[in-house]
């Protein structure tokens, strides 16, 4: 009786783990592995499947998707990678993991510069990495990154990890602006003027900007949005009412961009539906959605921004290439180590 | 006509067992039982060594070499880190632990029944949770640090010191916090079974109580109160989240920045493999120090302890410290918790949670009745054959605890691929078109539960060991010699002995299971969410408030096998034939 029930409980595993993978192989599918959150991808997603009936699976996690794709040796994972950040992206094209992609729509929907000319990933959001500034405490309205490192700031500035890829994204801006010797001499400046170690995330820099403990804060445009409607935890409206943001080096290369991205997987088992899907994310629905959700800034040329981001204020882009900074994105990681920035 | 020459069959038999005879000399294996028995354990003390092996494998190919850089730079704060994260977690773990399972054992004082049951409550707190929960608790804007505001005057943080939970000293606190029931559950289960004889021969030989516990009672538990200090610093070792979150810097933090902003998998691999021979290294020392003494008691106790009331003075202080455990543990978080909740009772999709429950509680249970049948197996062919090969190999598989989930989960997941590429080819063949392009097991559920059996295979071999530790060699011999054979010794003698260790497993792993969530996270199949992962996808919108809800149940889904754990517990003279 026993064995018995043992037996078929395993035999039932076992059924599981092969049927298990099997659903998810039929037609009118893809499969996504995305660093995005549900929360942002789950209405796009849904009205992807309303169009056009494919169905859309997924697996979220922060870490390692990446890895698992490369470790499936060709098998089918997954047909679509979506990330949050440009180094990402390039860290699995750089494995080979990309397939080329060509689409008109693509081409057309997406500025030259916020893809890759061989159609191996797609940019679909860009955002930049900004100053947040005490409304009280800092009279200054502009602002630039290689000012972050004058000691007048001392003890005034609060950041996130410096291993966080947000940072590193920016410090390795920094890398292809200035060359290594200088940047790691202004990380160590802007090491020396931090608050205190670098800990917690965007939101918690500006929480630390409201409470008193710091001036000035690094942190991604997006999050001012958030924080400025989050109807579920109206204390961080107050903490975006002690801010103004403002957008570094307007006055001259403009302000640190990245980009939250997308690739098609070589081989993968669902091309064309995963095309179709990166096509309907460049497209006007989706991007007027990232834009007014998240508070992004729609790649899609002629897509406006939200009128809240607009309110931050006028937004000069670098023009310096992604690619770039995805280049010194190691090194950046490097430099953090050196100066013990995080110490 | 065929007739089988009887003499040749014989011939043929008695060859056989003159092999199988040379093959137990040679082993030196017991000659009452087919060494045909030993196959199973080893197959599956080799299976869960595979991820362990595959890490050492991705550790042999890094980008480059990490350690100039490491060395150069952030290694020697990484290492200070990690000790002193380790030394206090487990100074603080024992602490806690040891004497409140010693207070609670051995006396009575107000409060002594409710403490005893629930000392162990911490145990179904996620530290991914608690520390959340603290932070919020002493966050600015919060009730405390508000009416130290309020009374002080004062308008700013600038204006008063307040400490910082995000610090070393938070990751400590928090940890142990919730670490501690490790200790407690292990070194109470040996104070209840430790000898009154001898205690009392201490006694009467002129030691005090305090005496007593010293040289008597705690090297009489040191066994267990090991075993459950490395589970706690396992634990301890391979969380990411609280630590991260705190801005401490460990040798897990490296893992991740050498990996994912590096691009150095190998690289961080390698870091995990020294996390890895740090803990080893701790249970060779504990061997050493032993130098070979058995524990195993030689009387079996009759009475139960007598407890010692304990009045005035030395009560108050005794509730008190069994009690702050418990409030610090579990109430303080929980009532966070339920605050936090409150605000999303409305919007929350209970639906969406029933499946997400459905999902842990099938996972968890799955995962801990076969960790539990592969301890069992694996402790028992160990203590019948006295094979030390399969001892040090199930440890070396079980240290993967130590590991960081994620980094375990890709090992995992290597591991079934290769395996993948075997039965592919075969399902092919037997008419299953394309098999060998799909991740059969590799994509399926099975891996979660693989990967629960491998992380959590330290918790139910520990449990188990200690629990076949504590039954003396001389009741299987006087089975023996009565004529009873293995098998009848498992099922009559062993598996009646050794019942509550065979249930504190099967709770531990389960409880872990349920809580489990970086490895859950990288290994589950499409679509497929559990109460861990769910918690997860809306903590990272940074709402932690909105995740409350789900938190709350994966506390409350963990209290059930922590009330069953303590009604086990609470039946002091089990081994009495009860």
């Amino acid at each position: 009786m026993y064995k018995t029930f043992l037996k078929s409980a395993l035999g039932a595993t076992a059924m599981m783990a092969i049927i298990a993978p099997i659903a998810v192989q039929a037609d009118g599918v893809i499969n996504v592995y995305s660093y995005r959150q549900a929360f942002l991808m789950q209405p796009l997603i849904d009205q992807f499947q309303k169009e056009t009936g494919i169905t859309v699976n997924t697996i979220y996690a922060k870490k390692g998707l990446v890895e698992k794709v490369k470790a499936a040796k060709g098998k089918d994972s997954a047909d679509l990678i979506l990330t949050v950040d440009i180094a990402r992206l390039m860290g699995a094209v750089n494995a080979g993991l990309a397939e080329e992609v060509s689409s008109d729509t693509l081409s057309a929907n997406i500025p030259a510069e916020f893809r890759d000319a061989d159609g191996k990933w797609f940019g679909i959001t860009s955002r930049s990495r900004v100053i947040y500034a005490s409304k009280e405490r800092v009279a200054q309205d502009a602002i630039t990154y290689e000012e972050l490192s004058d000691p007048k700031w001392k003890g005034k500035i609060c950041i996130r990890s410096g291993q966080h890829n947000y940072n590193l994204a920016l410090f390795a801006s920094m890398i292809a602006h200035h060359g290594e010797a200088d940047a790691q001499k202004w990380l160590e400046g802007l090491k020396a003027n931090l608050a205190h170690a670098p800990k917690g995330n965007d939101r918690a820099q500006a929480k630390s900007i409201f409470n008193g403990e710091c001036d000035l804060a690094i942190a991604n445009t997006y999050y001012m949005g958030k924080m400025q409607t989050n109807e579920k935890n109206p204390e961080q409206k107050d903490w975006a009412k002690s801010i103004k943001m403002l957008f570094p080096n307007a006055e001259d290369r403009g302000s640190h961009m990245n980009l939250s991205g997308v690739m098609v997987v070589k081989d993968a088992a669902n091309k064309a539906n995963a095309v179709k899907f990166v096509e309907f994310l460049s497209g006007d629905t989706a991007q007027k959605l990232y834009a007014e959700v998240n508070f992004e800034y729609p790649v899609k040329v002629g897509t406006e921004a939200s009128d809240m981001v607009k309110s931050w204020g006028a937004l000069k882009a670098d023009s310096l290439a992604l690619t770039e900074i995805a280049k010194y994105h190691k090194r950046a990681s490097e430099l953090v180590d050196i100066v013990k920035f995080n110490d | 006509m065929t007739q089988t020459n009887p003499i040749k069959q014989q011939h043929i038999q008695t060859n056989k067992i003159m092999w199988v005879a040379k093959f137990q000399a040679m082993f030196r294996l017991p000659r009452d039982i087919s060494p045909i028995w030993l196959l199973p354990a080893f197959s599956m003390v080799l299976c869960l060594l595979v991820p362990i092996l595959t890490i050492f494998k991705i550790a042999f190919y890094p980008e480059e070499n990490i350690w100039p850089h490491l060395y150069n730079t952030v290694l020697g704060g990484y290492i200070s880190d990690t000790l002193i994260l380790v030394v206090g977690v487990g100074s603080l773990t024992l602490v806690i632990g040891v004497l409140s399972a010693w207070l609670v054992t051995m006396y009575n004082f107000p409060g002594r029944n409710i403490a005893s049951k629930l000392l162990l409550l911490p145990l179904a707190m996620p530290s991914y949770i608690i520390a959340y929960c603290y932070v919020e608790i002493f966050d600015y804007s919060n009730f405390i640090q508000s009416s130290i505001r309020q009374l002080g005057g004062f308008n700013s943080a600038k204006d008063y010191w307040f400490f910082e939970i995000r610090s070393m000293g938070g990751a400590i606190f928090v940890l142990s916090i919730v670490l501690y029931p490790y200790i407690y559950l292990t070194s109470r289960a040996a104070f209840l079974q430790q000898s009154v004889c001898l205690l009392e021969a201490s006694r009467m030989l002129g030691k005090t109580t305090i005496q007593s516990f010293f040289k008597v009672a705690l090297p009489l538990a040191r066994p267990a109160i090991f075993v459950g200090l490395t589970l706690a610093l396992m634990e301890c070792l391979n969380d990411v989240g609280a630590v991260e979150f705190f801005g401490v810097n460990t040798l897990t933090v490296g893992i991740y920045s050498t990996w994912l902003e590096r691009g150095n998998l190998g690289g961080g691999a390698q870091i995990a493999l020294v996390l890895l021979a740090f803990i080893f290294i701790l249970i060779i020392v504990e061997k050493l120090a032993r130098r070979g003494a058995k524990y195993s008691h030689t009387t079996r106790q009759i009475r139960p302890i007598k407890r010692i009331q304990l009045a005035g003075k030395h009560a108050i202080y005794a509730s008190i410290f069994c009690l702050t455990p418990i409030v610090l543990g579990f109430l303080l978080p929980f009532i966070q918790l339920l605050h936090d909740s409150l605000e999303f009772v409305e919007v929350t999709d209970y639906f969406a949670f029933i499946g997400y429950a459905k999902n842990s509680l099938i996972l968890s249970a799955i995962a801990a009745l076969l960790a539990v049948i592969i301890g069992l197996f694996l402790s028992y062919s160990e203590r019948i054959f006295n094979i030390k090969l399969l001892g040090w190999m199930a440890k070396l598989a079980s240290v993967g605890y130590a590991i960081p989930g994620v980094i375990l989960g890709l090992g995992i997941f290597i591991s079934l691929i290769a395996f993948d590429d075997i039965i592919g080819p075969i399902l092919e063949w037997f008419g299953y078109a394309g098999a060998s392009q799909k991740m059969l097991l590799s994509g399926s559920i099975f891996a979660i539960i693989f990967a629960y059996l491998v992380r959590f295979l330290a918790v139910s071999y520990g449990a188990i060991e200690t629990g076949f530790g504590k039954i003396p060699l001389s009741y299987d011999h006087a089975a023996k010699s009565l004529g009873h054979h293995k098998n009848s010794i498992l099922r009559k003698i062993h598996l009646p002995l050794i019942r509550p260790a065979l249930a504190t497993a099967l709770i531990l792993t389960f409880i872990d299971s349920m809580k489990e969530l970086p490895a859950t996270l990288i290994l589950r199949p499409f679509n497929f969410d559990t109460l861990a992962t769910h918690v997860y996808e809306i903590a990272s919108l940074e709402i932690f408030e909105e995740a409350a809800i789900a938190a709350l149940f994966i506390v409350l889904i963990g209290l059930i096998p922590v009330y069953l754990l303590n009604k086990m517990m609470a039946v002091p003279n089990w081994r009495d034939g009860k």
